[in-house]
């Protein structure tokens, strides 16, 4: 079992380091961080530029293999390098990290939770006016992107905030700077706003989950085995309960993974409209301004994440079936 | 779109029966005009299909046109969608986008659906070495950020070379369902028409372009529709960060994401793109849709009739 | 005999009905049954799929999906259930009525253990705590007879076998002591030794519960010896009825005589040509007006057509038949083989088996495969031994059939013949051709003088060519001209020529296993191996498939491989018998040797263990009956393989049994055309 998992895990790392790698060099090929420098006026020396540029690992004027040696040894020593302006990559990191982990940690949970539990009521009340219902809002909700749910919610806010005079719903930045007050004022601000980036995740979760586990709860209501459970004398209710859901809760984890990488998107879309200094801004804005070394660290943080993301699936699923246990 | 099984049971007939249209293809086409999402969804389709494509013919204005007259005016007879702040035609310009989405979703469901089939079934078929070259290069694409990639290659989309955006929206689209289909075909390779083939004589590729693709047909045509509309989000996503298809070129993306600074002041440079864009998404999950229960009725009828 | 007489029925159906669906699209499953059972007593309802035997016990149950219109009335202690509310059903489901389904893997919730899932049938009705019902399911699960019952109890379902999941399931219905108890089909997915087991079981349950039993199945053979009375349904309704002897000795319907007679039976002599009934069972959506068994009647006259005849009374107590010709029937004394016309005699290979060339030769053939475990976390947890040493070989014309049990490595050895690969270890020479020192072009070539024919007959046809397009296959794969061979092929197996252009799909199992025999016959091959080709199919199809294929082998002179769990068949079939257990023949021999005068003592329980559908005969008979599973062939017995569980090993004084544990036997000739591997072979008649 041990072997098994440091084979699985050291197959896990060679792929975050070819990822990472990948996006290195191709950023480091494509992206243009000189252009940065040159667009100023006063248009400082080219030589000074190059120095500056050699400086941060940024040369294009350096082989590419080279720049790449460079970074990659400081990457094995766990440094990331720095950004076009001179900060530590690291650093950014550091404080963006807790920020898209609670959005995505917050989303996943509130999505997977009431998605499932929607898709099973919409399955056992099948064709009743909840199943109806739910399948049409997932419908529209899974046909808008989720830019354009996010920028509609905070139309919508907007309107709210208007229409009562107040300003519930906050949706730009994770807290209002410089609010005064103690902790519970801090936190009734940052619970507002949370909850428009949080509901955008999760709304588009909850479709995806609502519909995937109707289908997987339709296949198991007429499995034999929930047959034998009512021949029991168990009630209807009881019976896919106990049996039913319970049975068709293994292929929701096993979808997580799935699901994964498309909600790390989101969170980056979400980031970016609400203003949020998560990774996922830090992806945009570091793709704008040419740089390179925080493309990089970005899509190692994003080939981790699906990573620990597929691994836990996998735990969850032998969690829950213990058909798949080693025995 | 193009379905492998008919094209490919006609070539092999070399037989004085004339082949004619499988009959089971015509049983979902007659259970899928039953389901009324699916039709619902079609018709809609082939509406903004039309709208798109014919839809620019009836006004006078071009989407490269700008009208000095107005800026930023809301809808009028002259002016159908309204105009943009540069004096653009909205109805024009949107329909201009709508076209590109549309394309741009129907090449990279084609593409990716494709590369899945042929990827997932040679690996499930073969499996050993194959198999784990193949499943490693998917799992290598899921580790890699789709979304970075592409915003970091976006530069190379410009002056009109949407047809490389169209490729990397495929390369990415492609790994899940090819393990969907690895595991199909690693479960249809049991079944004993497969075998019979094998031990009949008949090579792996022809088996896998006979038998197993065409019996997991449904699957994949399923698959690319879903597809089809996961394009245009994805599409429409990265274009609305600028990532996307690059000026000249317009999409929905790129028009929604001009309209949202005026959304609130002005609706209509915002709202006709996203609500034409919402709709065929809808249109075309909802032809997916209608296309499942056509394909597997039993799976969602309560209980079926034993003995 | 009958035990019913005078006491009050638990159980009384009458007039039962089931509808499905609505308009042109309903589906009678079920019309009219009545019957009834009185505490202690044991009814059999027989039928082949379709004839909505299990719609009946379902309906009883109140466990019909909702699209199920029901009517008619069932009545339990006299108090009606149809109609009532479900929550009441609920409280009699499980208590007063528990049910025994078919398959124990898919009855079973995967994700809890077993032990729990009897204890929560438990729970549900009677008001004890949880280590008190724990404590009830392991004695439940002894009482089932399962082994180390503690620590089985914490098993998951995927972790028992077939045998010990429908023990488990009787377990649970006997929970809460039932007074009826229905079986569907309770030993169908079993081997016949388990089966022979599981019957035991239920005779246990129900001297434990004092219970009437409903037993549904399709096998006129599993309840001649177990039940007391017998209901036959035929599209849905019932046609025959009486006591046991009556039903099976003096059959009025001619379906029941048909039925009877299309079963192979191990007990009649040698080769004698099965009865099959032509056609297949009405639609159950668009009945004929008439008698629906009227199309596949020998004896319809035009009276039949006018109207669906009721259950008329004839001798014997309580039996009765749905015919209108029964008085002609009992005039005559027509039996089955009057009625139905008889297939071809047997056909023996002629002359002296040395002298005929040998088509298929297998030589300590080994077949090793790793065993993995687990979905998510796989990984290696040791060896099968699937196939261990088998050596065999088949003259031309000749029918070898390979029997056993699942597990047994008989389907691992036809896919390594038919492979035609390097084995990894021993021989296997086809048509005189080395599978180790073949090319290309020679395996191609062999490939079309040897065909397969598989069990599933919906599986082993693209569902997505016509049958033009299947059989036109192996033709154009082998560059051979398609012409009119399709049609001659269709001719050959009895099939129509204008099916050529219909898909699969349209058929019925018994036609496209005959299309599966059509493919298999295209390139003129010599040797045929059938992979358990029948046993998908019902008993009355299944004699005109076997009749069929020994009707090709005369005209066309082929050899078959015939590999089969069902020993009955393989009597019918073959000339000789090759019985695998554990990766290795037990027993080879002459098909008359071996099942007249038995030797290894497997081979003895095994044809002990098949029912006769012969309500006398099995009730004098004594079984010898076999204990526990299979062992793992991931970790086959030391010695004899077959010791751990051998009948005769355990009869034997302790000095005589050092043998058997540290010596493999060999196959050793008995005379004649025989040979056993056993230390202990001893000639002795089972049937």
């Amino acid at each position: 079992m041990l072997k098994f998992l440091l084979r699985r895990l050291a197959n896990y790392v060679l792929l975050v380091v070819i990822a990472t790698s990948l996006a290195y060099l191709l950023a480091a090929s494509t992206l243009d961080p000189r252009a940065n420098y040159e667009g100023r006026s006063p248009r400082p020396p080219e030589a000074v530029v190059d120095a500056r540029l050699s400086e941060l690992n940024l040369n294009d004027k350096v082989p590419l293999i080279q720049r790449f040696g460079t970074w990659a040894g400081d990457v094995v020593t766990g440094d990331f390098g720095r950004t076009w302006e001179g900060n530590s990559v690291n650093q950014e990191i550091t404080r963006r990290v807790g920020v898209t982990l609670r959005l995505l940690v917050l989303g996943v949970l509130l999505g997977s939770v009431l998605g499932v539990f929607a898709g099973a009521y919409a399955a056992v009340k099948q064709y009743g006016w909840f199943d109806h219902g739910a399948t049409l809002v997932s419908f529209l909700i899974l046909s808008i992107p989720t830019v354009v749910i996010a920028v509609l919610l905070q139309i919508a806010a907007v309107a709210f905030n208007e229409a009562t005079g107040t300003r519930f719903f906050q949706y730009t930045g994770e807290y209002t700077p410089g609010l005064q007050g103690g902790l519970l004022t801090h936190l009734g601000d940052r619970l507002q706003h949370l909850v428009l980036p949080t509901l955008t995740l999760a709304l588009s979760q909850i479709a995806v989950y609502s519909r995937y586990q109707r289908n997987m709860m339709l296949d198991v209501m007429n499995a034999d085995f929930v047959r034998t459970a009512r021949a029991k004398g168990l009630t209807r209710r009881a019976a896919l309960v106990r049996h039913a859901l319970r049975t068709a809760l293994i292929p929701a984890v096993t979808y997580f993974a799935f699901t994964f990488g498309a909600l790390l998107v989101g969170t980056t879309f979400t980031e970016k409209i609400y203003g949020w200094h998560g990774m996922g801004e830090l992806l945009v804005n570091s793709i704008y301004s040419n740089d390179v070394n925080s493309v990089a660290a970005v899509s190692c943080f994003a080939a981790v994440a699906v990573l620990i993301a597929a691994l836990l699936s996998d735990v969850l699923h032998a969690a829950l079936d213990p058909r798949v246990r080693v025995g | 779109m193009g379905m492998p099984e008919e094209q490919l049971g006609e070539e092999l007939i070399k037989e004085e029966s004339a082949p004619r249209a499988s009959s089971r293809g015509r049983l979902v086409a007659r259970r899928f005009l039953r389901t009324k999402q699916g039709v619902t969804g079609l018709i809609v389709l082939a509406l903004l299909f039309v709208l798109a494509f014919a839809g620019p013919a009836l006004t006078d204005w071009s989407y490269t046109d700008k009208d000095f007259m107005s800026f930023l005016q809301p809808p009028s007879a002259r002016h159908w969608f309204g105009t943009s702040q540069t004096g653009q035609d909205i109805y024009a310009v949107t329909l201009r986008g709508m076209q590109k989405s549309l394309i741009i979703g129907l090449l990279v469901a084609i593409i990716s659906t494709a590369v899945a089939a042929i990827v997932g079934s040679f690996a499930g078929y073969f499996l050993g070495w194959t198999d784990r070259m193949l499943m490693w290069v998917v799992d290598l694409l899921l580790v890699l950020p789709s979304f970075l990639i592409i915003a970091i290659m976006s530069p190379l989309f410009r002056g009109g070379n949407w047809p490389l955006f169209v490729l990397m929206l495929a390369a990415f689209m492609w790994m899940v369902t090819s393990r969907i289909m690895r595991s199909m075909t690693i479960s249809i390779k049991e079944r004993e028409f497969i075998a019979a083939a094998r031990f009949m004589g008949v090579s792996a590729p022809k088996i896998i372009f006979r038998h197993v693709i065409p019996n997991l047909a449904s699957l994949l045509i399923v698959d690319a529709t879903i597809n089809v509309s996961a394009a245009i989000l994805t599409e429409t996503s990265l274009s609305y960060f600028g990532f996307g298809v690059q000026p000249p070129d317009v999409s929905l993306g790129t028009l929604i994401a001009d309209g949202t600074r005026s959304a609130t002041t002005a609706p209509w440079t915002f709202f006709f793109a996203t609500g034409l864009l919402i709709i065929t998404v809808l249109a075309v999950n909802l032809v997916g849709d209608g296309l499942r229960d056509a394909f597997d009725p039993t799976a969602r009828r309560p209980g079926k009739a034993r003995s | 005999m009958s035990i019913a007489a005078g006491r009050a029925p638990v159980l009384e159906v009458s007039d039962l009905n089931v509808t499905f669906g609505s308009g042109t699209d309903a589906v009678r499953a079920v019309r009219g049954v009545d019957y009834s059972i009185a505490p202690g007593e044991v009814l059999g309802i027989v039928g082949e799929s379709g004839s909505g035997k299990s719609v009946t016990s379902l309906a009883v149950m109140g466990l019909l999906p909702d699209d199920a219109r029901v009517s008619g009335s069932v009545r339990l202690h006299g108090q009606e259930l149809i109609g009532r509310r479900d929550k009441e059903m609920t409280r009699l489901r499980g208590k007063a009525i528990s049910m025994v389904f078919q398959d124990p893997l898919s009855a079973l919730t995967p994700v809890y253990t077993v032990g729990d899932q009897i204890a929560e049938a438990v729970r549900i009705h009677q008001d004890v705590s949880r280590d008190k019902a724990a404590r009830r399911a392991v004695e439940l699960l002894d009482l089932v007879g399962i082994p180390s019952p503690e620590q089985r109890a914490r098993a998951f379902p995927h972790e028992f076998s077939g045998g010990m999941r429908q023990r488990a399931m009787i377990a649970m219905a006997i929970a809460n002591d039932p007074d009826v108890i229905i079986c569907d089909e309770p030993t169908t997915a079993l081997d016949v030794t388990i089966q022979a087991q599981v019957l035991e079981v239920l005779k246990t349950a129900q001297t434990e519960t004092g219970a009437g039993i409903v037993m549904i199945t399709h096998d006129l053979g599993v309840v001649a010896g177990f039940v007391d009375r017998v209901l036959v349904m035929y599209a849905g309704r019932p046609v025959e009825k009486g006591l046991v002897d009556d039903v099976y000795y003096r059959p009025r319907m001619p379906y029941t005589m048909g039925l009877l007679g299309s079963i192979p039976r191990l007990d009649t002599g040698d080769r004698e040509p099965l009865v099959p009934i032509e056609g297949n069972p009405p639609s159950m959506s668009a009945l004929p007006p008439g008698c629906p068994f009227e199309p596949r009647c020998p004896l319809s006259i035009p009276e039949c057509e006018a109207g669906e005849p009721p259950l008329i009374p004839v001798p014997g107590e309580g039996h009765s038949a749905a015919c209108i010709r029964t008085q002609t029937i009992e005039n005559r004394g027509l039996t089955p083989r009057d009625v139905f016309k008889a297939g071809p005699a047997g056909a023996v290979a002629r002359g002296d088996r040395a002298g005929r060339p040998t088509v298929l030769m297998v030589d300590r053939l080994v077949k090793h495969y790793p065993l993995m475990k687990g979905a998510v976390f796989k990984r290696r947890v040791g060896t099968v031994h699937a196939v261990d040493g088998v050596s065999f070989d088949i003259r031309e014309g000749e029918t070898l059939g390979l029997v056993g049990e699942s597990g047994s490595g008989k389907t691992t050895t036809l896919m390594e013949i038919l492979r035609l690969a390097p084995p990894q270890s021993g021989r296997v020479v086809v048509l005189g051709r080395d599978t180790a020192k073949l090319g290309r072009n020679d395996r191609m070539a062999i490939r079309r003088d040897m065909q397969v024919v598989f069990q599933d007959p919906l599986a082993s046809l693209d569902p997505r060519l016509t049958v033009q397009d299947i059989l036109a296959e192996p033709l154009t794969t082998h560059g051979l001209e398609v012409g009119s061979r399709v049609r001659e092929l269709l001719g050959l197996v009895g099939l129509d020529a204008s099916f050529a252009s219909r898909y699969p799909q349209e058929f019925s199992g018994g036609q496209r296993q005959r299309i599966g025999i059509a493919r298999a016959l295209a390139l003129e091959p010599r040797l045929i191996v059938l992979d358990e080709p029948v046993s998908a199919l019902d008993v009355s199809i299944q004699a005109g498939v076997i009749n069929l294929l020994e009707s090709l082998k005369i005209r066309l002179g082929l050899s078959y491989l015939f590999v089969a769990h069902d020993l009955a068949v393989v009597r019918h079939i073959a000339e000789r018998v090759a019985v695998m257990y554990l990766g290795w023949i037990a027993e080879i021999g002459a098909v008359r040797d071996v099942y007249d005068t038995p030797a290894h003592p497997y081979t003895q329980s095994l044809l002990s263990a098949i029912p006769l559908p012969d309500p006398r005969k099995e009730r004098e008979r004594r079984r010898i009956l076999l204990e526990g599973d299979l062992p793992s062939p991931a970790d086959p017995p030391r010695g004899c393989r077959f010791h751990t569980r051998c009948p005769k090993f355990k009869s034997l004084p302790e000095a005589q049994r050092a043998l058997c544990v540290d010596q493999e036997p060999e196959l050793r000739p008995l005379g004649g055309d025989q040979a056993a591997a056993c230390h202990y072979a001893e000639r002795l008649e089972v049937v």
